[in-house]
Parts: structure tokens; sequence; C-alpha cells
């Protein structure tokens, strides 16, 4: 689901100014292209606009996550010399970008195939059950907005979903509700496998590298 | 079964530190120099003999596809664009290079680009990957902080930047002239070729694409040598080690590094636990991420995971992203959300693909309840038929080919849900 960009919605903001901090970022992010070619940081600043309003968010009342105002996207044109139309259609291609208000914690559910495989459904039935919201929705307390997404590169932990910039992988039903349950009291639950393995490997231990798993404790 | 001193990711767990004082003690960044010293050509030719083929999914020999680059020097600077967008379902293997070794693939970077001519590398993840961007970027700061990119890079006498630009979400920018226009600054939409990359590539420059773990195993095929990474696996033309993603009904679903050519059945039972339920219980196996066409099991018994014996058998390695599906699973469903999944990320740029994986999509909606004729399979047939190569890129083939897989093996299963259908509605 992506929330469609609209214009003149009431929660647009009359205008958006980067902060210091995010000047500076920016700067920094302009000189890492090609003189000329500043058009190669439109991606890297809808990205800071959005953390910005991110960061923001988190301490607004109801709280909210990164998205991206119309401003910001005038903004961020007039700075690399873009028309606004070319900011537009970039921040409309992709699906990162979150064009409307969206929960503090976006909470992106894979149910591509291989997540499919391994239980996704169940992920998605017990997250709308735990939030009480569908898919697309947020909640009333602003806190959390569900969507499903497409592959997340993470297969083999599957199922998994990632939350703002973390992955949670090999969930399950149980799992997926204390995840959100200690989201919901603004407590870090532990990223990556919910099932305590590292990485890809798997999970009854490591078939290769004996060497290397004994000194690391794992074989 | 690949022995331990041939594995090329020795912290592909993430077991250690990815950061360079660990890198180093398992052996990256040892003597680069001396590797560029020995020249462009040498490299160039080192990878050729080395039989190693692009691990992005289409297989294209690397060392060939590097002496494409002009050699001449000229106004325009050449590029080399590395591809971390892993967005094809069933493939996760670069995110582990990503987080776990990112140094390999900085020295690759610098090997390659030097071959290539390049004096700078943009690697393009995607956006979704922010934890492995991050380790990426502590990396990239680490080695430019010892001298080993930058200014005279590794000692080598050659200039040489990383840059890590990120995606935002969009499957599309996988395809290299997408990733190219995403770089830009643009709307990841594919180009036409030609020209290609090597001529005209970003900023209208020579640009080489390669995958991540293609750029990645560079350093140790030119430090052991070509012969030594041409002597693995099943042939010169299917040779060396490849990171195996296997998902879906294993007891134990993990990333391996194993030999080209290793048989599937040994994959699976040796490194992922065996089917659920044992080997007897398997349906079918997508062999290398969502685009390549299913196998049913009679052939998943004897098939071996390398370019050639695939495409023998009408399918790919594409990836090498093995997806497993036991005697449980509704195919056609499992088929029908991959339709999806194509039909979501078409760039919208030509009719077939647009038009063509929406199509699709519907027909197998309707085919997972059973709501069609018997008919409707055959065309469903067809569509794939006019899609494949009547796109601008290979997105639309990778629409087709899924479909394809399940009518030729699995037609009976699409007639049988038909029936049942129309008993239920009688
Ligand atoms: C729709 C589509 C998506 C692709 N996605 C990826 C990807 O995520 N990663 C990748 O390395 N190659 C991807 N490719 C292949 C690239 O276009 C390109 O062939 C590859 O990066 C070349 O690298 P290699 O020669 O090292 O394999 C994709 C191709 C298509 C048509
Ligand atoms: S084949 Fe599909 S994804 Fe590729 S350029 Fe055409 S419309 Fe876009
Ligand atoms: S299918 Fe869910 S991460 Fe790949």
């Amino acid at each position: 689901m992506k929330k469609l960009f609209e214009i003149n919605a009431d929660y647009q903001p009359e205008s958006f100014e980067f902060t210091k901090a995010s000047q500076k970022k920016a700067a920094d992010i302009i000189a890492l292209y090609p003189k000329g070619r500043q058009q190669s940081a439109v991606m890297p600043l809808l990205d800071l606009a959005q953390r910005q309003m991110g960061e923001e968010g988190a301490k607004a009342e109801p709280p909210h996550g990164g998205w991206i105002p119309r401003a910001a996207m005038d903004h961020i044109g007039d700075m690399l010399g873009m028309p606004h139309i070319k900011v537009y259609e970039v921040a409309t291609f992709y699906s990162m970008y979150n064009l409307a208000p969206v929960g503090k914690h976006l909470v992106q559910i894979c149910t591509t195939t291989p997540c499919w495989l391994c239980g996704s459904d169940e992920i998605v039935q017990a997250s709308k059950k735990h939030l009480g919201i569908g898919m697309g929705e947020t909640t009333k307390d602003g806190k959390f907005t569900l969507v499903e997404v497409e592959c997340l590169g993470a297969c083999v932990n599957a199922p998994m979903v990632q939350i703002n910039d973390d992955y949670y992988e090999d969930l399950t039903s149980e799992s997926m509700k204390e995840l959100l349950g200690t989201l919901a009291e603004d407590m870090k639950p532990t990223i990556g496998s919910q099932k305590g393995r590292k990485a890809s490997m798997a999970l009854s231990g490591p078939t290769t590298l004996e060497k290397q798993a004994k000194k690391a404790g794992v074989a | 079964m690949l022995r331990d001193e041939d594995r090329i990711f020795t912290n592909i767990y993430g077991w250690e530190e990815f950061g360079l004082k660990a890198a180093q003690k398992r052996g990256d960044w040892d003597k680069t120099a001396s590797l560029i010293k020995k020249g462009r050509d040498w490299i160039i030719e080192e990878m050729k003999a080395s039989g190693l083929r692009g691990r992005g999914g289409a297989g294209f020999p690397t060392g060939l596809k590097w002496s494409f680059m002009p050699k001449e020097p000229s106004e325009r600077p050449h590029y080399l664009v590395v591809n971390a967008d892993e967005s094809e379902p069933g493939t996760c293997k670069d995110r582990d290079i990503l987080r776990n070794e990112p140094h390999k693939l900085l020295e690759g970077c610098l090997l390659a680009g030097f071959a290539m001519g390049a004096h700078a590398a943009y690697i393009y993840i995607r956006g979704e990957f922010f934890n492995e961007g991050s380790a990426v970027i502590t990396a990239i700061e680490e080695a430019y902080d010892k001298g080993l990119l930058g200014k005279n890079a590794a000692g080598s006498g050659w200039d040489f930047d990383v840059i890590l630009h990120r995606g935002a979400g969009a499957y599309i920018c996988g395809e290299e002239t997408a990733l190219i226009e995403s770089i830009e600054g643009k709307k990841g939409q594919p180009r036409n070729k030609p020209p290609f990359p090597a001529m005209a590539g970003l900023y209208s420059c020579p640009t080489t694409v390669n995958n991540v773990e293609t750029i990645a195993v560079a350093p140790t095929i030119l430090r052991r040598g070509g012969s030594w990474f041409a002597g693995l696996g099943r042939d010169e033309k299917n040779a060396g080690t490849k990171l195996f993603c296997i998902s879906g009904h294993v007891n134990q679903p993990c990333n391996v590094e194993e030999e080209m050519g290793i048989s599937l059945k040994e994959l699976i039972e040796k490194h992922a636990g065996g089917v659920r339920g044992g080997w007897d219980n398997l349906k079918a196996i997508i062999p290398g991420g969502s685009s390549t066409p299913m196998l049913p099991k009679d052939i998943c018994d004897h098939v071996h995971m390398d370019f050639d014996s695939l495409r023998e058998v009408n399918s790919g390695l594409g990836t090498a992203g093995v997806i497993v599906m036991d005697k449980s699973t509704d195919l056609i469903y499992a088929i029908a959300r991959l339709s999806y999944f194509y039909k979501h990320e078409s760039c919208g740029q030509c009719t077939p693909c647009r038009e063509g994986t929406g199509w699709i999509w519907r027909i197998m909606t309707r085919m997972v309840k059973g709501n069609a004729t018997v008919d409707e399979i055959d065309m469903l047939w067809d569509v794939t038929k006019e899609i494949e190569g009547n796109t601008i890129c290979a997105l639309g083939d990778a629409a087709a080919w899924p479909v394809q897989g399940l009518i030729r093996h699995f037609r009976p299963e699409l007639e049988h849900r038909i029936m049942e259908y129309r008993k239920m509605v009688a």
C-alpha cells in the first residue's frame, strides 16, 4: 500500500526547512556526486527529509513516523535545481517514500512466496488482531501503521517483517505479538532472528566452516 | 562437498566482526597493491581463466564483461557500479556479504575498478537494507582512514573512491540500466539497449554493473589464481564456489557457500536439514530465485545446481535462491503470488509487460479458485509467450517464466482445481 500523493490535503504543512544538522548532512551528500550531477542527491535528500519528519514525529502527540510533505519536495527541487515535477516523479516511484503521515512504527510484513510458504499469513493475522487495524491502516494512538510489502531479501529467515529501519526474522504469531507489545511500550526489541540464530546460519548449527565455528563457539 | 579451505566467505554468518582489523586477519586487503602492479590485462585474463560468471542472475562471463570497457583513455571517466539491490524473491546472499564481509566487496571494487580504468565505484544498495548499508559505510570509512581507498589506494598508485547510494524500494532498480537511472536521480526505468553501459552508462560514461557476489569473490580469485577457481565446480563454464540461499519447506533454511554443480538433493540434505517431512514429501522447487521456472520432484531428484544443468531442464541457476515446496503447498497460489509481485514491480514503460503482468495475475487469481476454463490455461500460456522477448528489460520474461513452469509441469493440477470449482458451484 502506498498512500497517494495528495497535494492539497489538510495534513500538508505550508513549508518545510531542513534543520541545521540536516543541512550539513545534505551538503555532504551532494558532495558525493560529480559536479553538475547534483540531481543524483535527490533520493538521499528525500530520505533525509523523511527521517527529519520521523524524528520530529516521534516526539509529537500523538506521534507519527517519517513522511515527506510536498513542501519538502519543492524545497529539495530548489536546492538541486530540479523542476518540482521531477522530484514528485521520483518520490512517487519508490515505495519507501511515505507521502502521507504514517504511524510511529511502520510495520511492513513481507508476504511474497518464500515468506508465505513459512507462514506469513499467520503473521498478518496476528498483527491485525493485536493492533485492531487492517492493512494500510494506522492505530488511533498514532503508534502503528500496518502494510504488506514485497520480498525484503531475507527469505531464509522467513517469515519476517521490517519495522522502520530494522528487520525482525524467524517470527511466529507469538513472537510477533511480543514484538508489537515491546514497541508499544517504547522499548527496543532485539533485532534480527527472534529464534536467536546468527544471520542466515542453520538454526541447528553450521554445516560448514568447522574451524571458524569452533572459534566462535557455535559448533 | 566443498572443502573449508576452498570457501571464500569465511565470515558469512557474522561470527566475527565485519570491521577492517578482523577482515585483514581473514586475509582481506592482503598485498592488494601487488595484484594491481601486475596490470590491467593480467587481472582481466586471470578473471577470464577463472570461469567466473556473473552472480546477479544472467551469468555473463565476468572477465569478458570487464574487457568491454574502452581501453584508450578519454575525457569521460569510467565507472564501476555494484548492484546490491538484491530483491529477487528467494535471494538473500548479498545481504550477508554486505553486513558480514564488506571489505571483500571494497577490495573487489578497487581491483575491478582498476581493471576497467575506473576511479570510482558506486554501490547501489536497496533502501530496505538500512543496517547492511551502515555496515558498508563503516567499512568504507575504515578503508579511507587506512589509505586503502582514496588517493593512491592501498599504495597501488591508483586513486579510487567508493560511494554508497541507497535505493528506496523498487525491484526494477536491480535491472542495470534502471539502476543507473536511479543513481542519476530519476525514476528507475530501464533504458533501451544499445547503447550498452560499457559505452554509455552512468552519466553517459563507460560503466560496468556487477553483482555484489561477483565483485566480492574477485580478490580471492586473483590471490589464489584463476585456475584454482576454475578447478572447482562442474566444468570451465560452471566453475567455482557459489552462495546458495535455501528457503521454504526445509527443516533448516540457511545460506551456504558450496561448489557450483552440487546436486540439488545434496545441497538440501547436507545443509538445510532436508525437506520438511523427508525428501519424498517434496512437491516442487524453484531453483534460482522467483523468475526461474519450478521443477517437479522427479527432476529435483537428480538435477545439479549450475547454469548449464538447470538450463537443460528448462530452468536456470538465476541467483541460486532455492525455494522448496513440500506436498502441502498450493502451487497455484505460490505462483499467483509471484505474478502479483511482477505486476506490482513492472515499471509500466512497455505495453506487453504493463498490461501482460496484470493480465497474468488476474487469470492466475481465478486459477487459484478454479474459476476458469481449461482453454484459459492455453490462453495463459500464450500470454506469457507474447510477453517473453518483447519488452525493454527482462522483467517481462521474469514474469512469464514461473507461470510457464507451472503449466509445463503441473497442468493437471490446474485442471483439477477447475473441475473441483465446478463441482462446488454446481
Ligand atoms: C528485473 C531485474 C531485476 C534484477 N535485479 C538484480 C539484483 O537485484 N541484483 C543483481 O545483481 N542483478 C539484478 N539483475 C541483473 C542485472 O541487470 C545485471 O545483469 C547484473 O547486475 C550484472 O551483474 P553480474 O554480471 O555480476 O551478474 C536484475 C535484472 C532484471 C531484469
Ligand atoms: S519489461 Fe516491464 S519492467 Fe522492464 S522496462 Fe518494460 S515495463 Fe518496465
Ligand atoms: S519473501 Fe519475504 S524476505 Fe524474501
